[in-house]
């Protein structure tokens, strides 16, 4: 096949592809937070320690109670939702009337500590979990060899960032939910428990974090550190989407995976810096995001 | 008394130990030797030495017991930031501790290389890979301890050559430690009549996908992948080159820096079959076997590694020096304690016999194991078997050829 400049076609095919699988991660994650800061306004640091928890939970389901991945994917998130709703409940719930930075630096603190008792339980080198049998093995593209699990990752993203668009989008209980953003009171005045409401969504969002770290667990090792060496990419691009914007953050997420994809071929050095780049220039251009209203 | 209590509260309130420091009495503080292990507690390298190798560090004090003068252990988290290691090992210094040990992380070591050197104090590094501790920036006031990327790659990189392995790509973490194994690795490679086919430089730490690499790795036809990491980042390439199928078709890997914690975090299944290059094992001998027994209520189930256990035989002979030449010469000049540390042979349980050259290496010897599969490994922790020995004098870089000032020509 022909050269693609300088690089060989199935290289690059093969690239464009494992942009998407890890721009299927960036979107999930980013849209929890999306949907979190959409609601809620809080700025939620505690995300990738929310993955990271949604990996160890499925851990421990195999290794103490011999449940495996199935199962902890439909588990796991409703564990830690649960540990989410606790959180908000005692401490997010005290913030809302406060700068956004107050509860940015209560979550970042909260990060901190779930990371720092996690690394101290389980330590630092991380713990195997291997690959369901029935996702295991690859499909031989001709220019790649495709593991049908990361197959299997896309197709879960997909699925979960429709569902959650559709939900917030187009049904009753999402028109609640926007209806409450905009003003709470008068939400109230109409019979709607606002404050469970708004419990409910963080642990939503919580759970969708949940669910990113047990689709990670087989790919990536289950470490404490896991969640926060992507937190920080994944906030660059909620915040090139469009703070807020459920479907922004979908699209972002996936269009950055395949950007950093790119430019690991290209210049590899960089491609830990090429988000932070496309984000600056985002925010000089068009500070609400692509897809934010200003 | 080895550890006082008030050592042991100071080393546990880590790099915030100052005011405990400054509590000893004038004449205390004349008799008390101070080691600070500076490491990582937190990252990617936590599990490799970090805590255990402070354990280790505690052990070689409590054996080495009372010859008339105080010994303090404290520890710090340096974070794998040469700017935060190098703001520590200052503040040690200048606040009375003698002796920095451990430093992990090649940029790190040499960054503290420059400090120790400065003020005129004791550095023994065991946790950096990079041969240039003992190269172009060696220095009379450091000791390099059980491993360097030169020793690694003869090892590692030698037989992978003998058995076949001809082309080679590197994926490389992008920082002092990572290129000094490629540099070294592909020397041996291109002395062996082999090539180098390319290399990658991924950005260190950031970076956790390592699908991309490999494939480019893959797509370069080259027989052998060296991966030129280590930590967590080693365990997500070969966790991933398997996810992908790489070594399908032939292509080996080269682990060439891999420790046991490593091999523990990977599991057996997955890890089964690679060629790693350590300087301990304590399943090695009965002396490896009975200080791995003397540790086992400081490190619970968990097995010393090269890495932490390096810093209880550091200690050790450090300390042996000390004795020598008195607490007050030692306290006043780190380049004499090292030049006695260079005149007396070294002996302890986890390495042997062994000498400390004159740019500042420890020879030991070096061991090249090979991975057991699930069904050979009979226990917990029972993961290699050795394949070959080299002995202590061939294992390192010969003293001509790094290009070190203290050696005379």
């Amino acid at each position: 096949m022909d050269d693609i400049f300088g690089i060989p076609a199935p290289l690059l095919f093969g690239q464009l592809l494992l942009g998407l699988i890890n721009g299927a991660f960036y979107a999930m994650l980013s849209l929890g937070l999306a949907v979190i800061f959409g609601l809620l306004n809080i700025v939620n640091m505690a995300h990738g320690a929310q993955f990271m928890m949604g990996a160890f939970c499925a851990w421990m389901l195999l290794a103490w109670a011999g449940i495996g991945y199935w199962w902890a994917l439909i588990l796991s998130p409703i564990i830690i939702g649960f540990t989410g709703i606790v959180l908000e409940k005692l401490f997010i719930s005290k913030l809302y009337k406060l700068d956004h930075l107050y509860g940015l630096l209560l979550t970042f603190g909260l990060a901190l500590i779930i990371e720092g008792v996690f690394r101290n339980e389980f330590g630092s080198s991380g713990l195997p979990y291997r690959i369901p049998p029935e996702l295991s093995g690859a499909w031989d593209l001709g220019f790649m060899f495709m593991p049908i699990y990361r197959g299997w990752v896309v197709v879960a993203a997909l699925i979960l960032c429709l569902a959650t668009w559709l939900i917030i989008e187009k049904t009753r209980l999402g028109a609640y939910l926007r209806a409450a953003t905009e003003n709470a009171a008068l939400v109230q005045a109409f019979g709607v428990n606002v404050p469970r409401m708004v419990t409910l969504t963080y642990g939503f969002g919580v759970a969708l974090a949940a669910i990113g770290g047990v689709l990670a667990a087989p790919i990536y090792s289950v470490n404490p550190q896991m969640g926060s060496n992507l937190i920080i990419v994944v906030f660059a691009v909620v915040v090139i989407g469009g703070m807020g914007s459920i479907l922004g953050s979908i699209l972002t997420g996936f269009a950055l995976g395949i950007v950093e994809g790119l430019t690991k071929v290209f210049w590899p050095e960089a491609s830990a810096t090429v988000i932070f780049v496309i984000m600056a220039i985002v925010l000089l251009a068009r500070p609400a995001g692509l897809f934010g209203r200003a | 008394m080895s550890v006082s209590r008030r050592s042991l509260l100071a080393a546990s309130v880590g790099a915030t130990m100052m005011p405990a420091l400054s509590r000893l009495s004038h004449a205390q503080a004349a008799n008390t030797i101070r080691i600070g292990v500076l490491n990582d507690q937190s990252g990617t390298y936590r599990d490799i030495s970090g805590p255990y190798g402070v354990e280790c560090t505690k052990q070689a004090v409590q054996e080495f017991g009372n010859k008339g003068f105080n010994v303090e252990v404290i520890f710090a988290d340096h974070q794998n930031k040469p700017d935060v290691g190098v703001n520590i090992a200052r503040q040690w210094y200048d606040q009375g501790v003698d002796l920095i040990l451990d430093v992990p992380t090649s940029s790190v070591g040499l960054a503290v290389n420059n400090v120790a050197k400065e003020k005129n104090k004791a550095y023994i590094n065991t946790g950096s890979a990079t041969s240039d501790l003992t190269g172009a920036q060696c220095s009379p006031n450091t000791v390099h301890w059980m491993y360097d990327t030169y020793m690694l790659a003869k090892s590692t990189g030698g037989a992978m050559v003998k058995a076949g392995g001809d082309s080679w790509f590197f994926i490389t973490a992008d920082y002092a430690f990572g290129h000094a194994l490629e540099r070294d690795t592909g020397t041996f490679v291109k002395a062996a009549g082999g090539k180098v086919n390319g290399a990658v430089r991924y950005p260190f730490p950031a970076t956790s996908d390592f699908s991309s690499f490999l494939l480019q790795a893959k797509s370069s036809r080259a027989k052998v992948i060296g991966l030129a990491n280590a930590g967590a980042d080693t365990v997500n390439s070969i966790k991933q080159a398997a996810e992908f199928g790489i070594m399908k078709g032939g292509t080996k890997l080269a682990a060439l820096l891999m420790f046991l914690p490593d091999v523990h975090a990977l599991g057996l299944q997955t890890a089964q079959g690679l060629v790693l290059t350590e300087s301990f094992y304590w399943d090695l001998n009965d002396r490896t076997r009975a200080v791995t027994e003397r540790l086992k209520p400081r490190l619970k189930d968990i097995k010393p590694n090269m890495a932490s256990i390096a810093n209880y035989s550091a200690a050790l002979h450090y300390l042996k020096a000390v004795a020598d030449m008195g607490v007050a010469a030692s306290k006043a000049s780190g380049i004499d304690v090292v030049s006695r540390m260079k005149a007396i042979p070294c002996d302890d349980d986890a390495f042997g016999a062994g000498r400390i050259r004159e740019d500042g290496r420890k020879l030991c010897p070096s061991y090249l194991f090979e991975v057991k599969s699930p069904a050979e490994s009979k226990a917990p922790w029972d993961y290699y078997k050795l394949l070959q020995t080299t002995p202590a004098e061939e294992a390192f870089r010969p003293l001509n050829e790094g290009g070190c000032n203290l050696v005379k020509a």
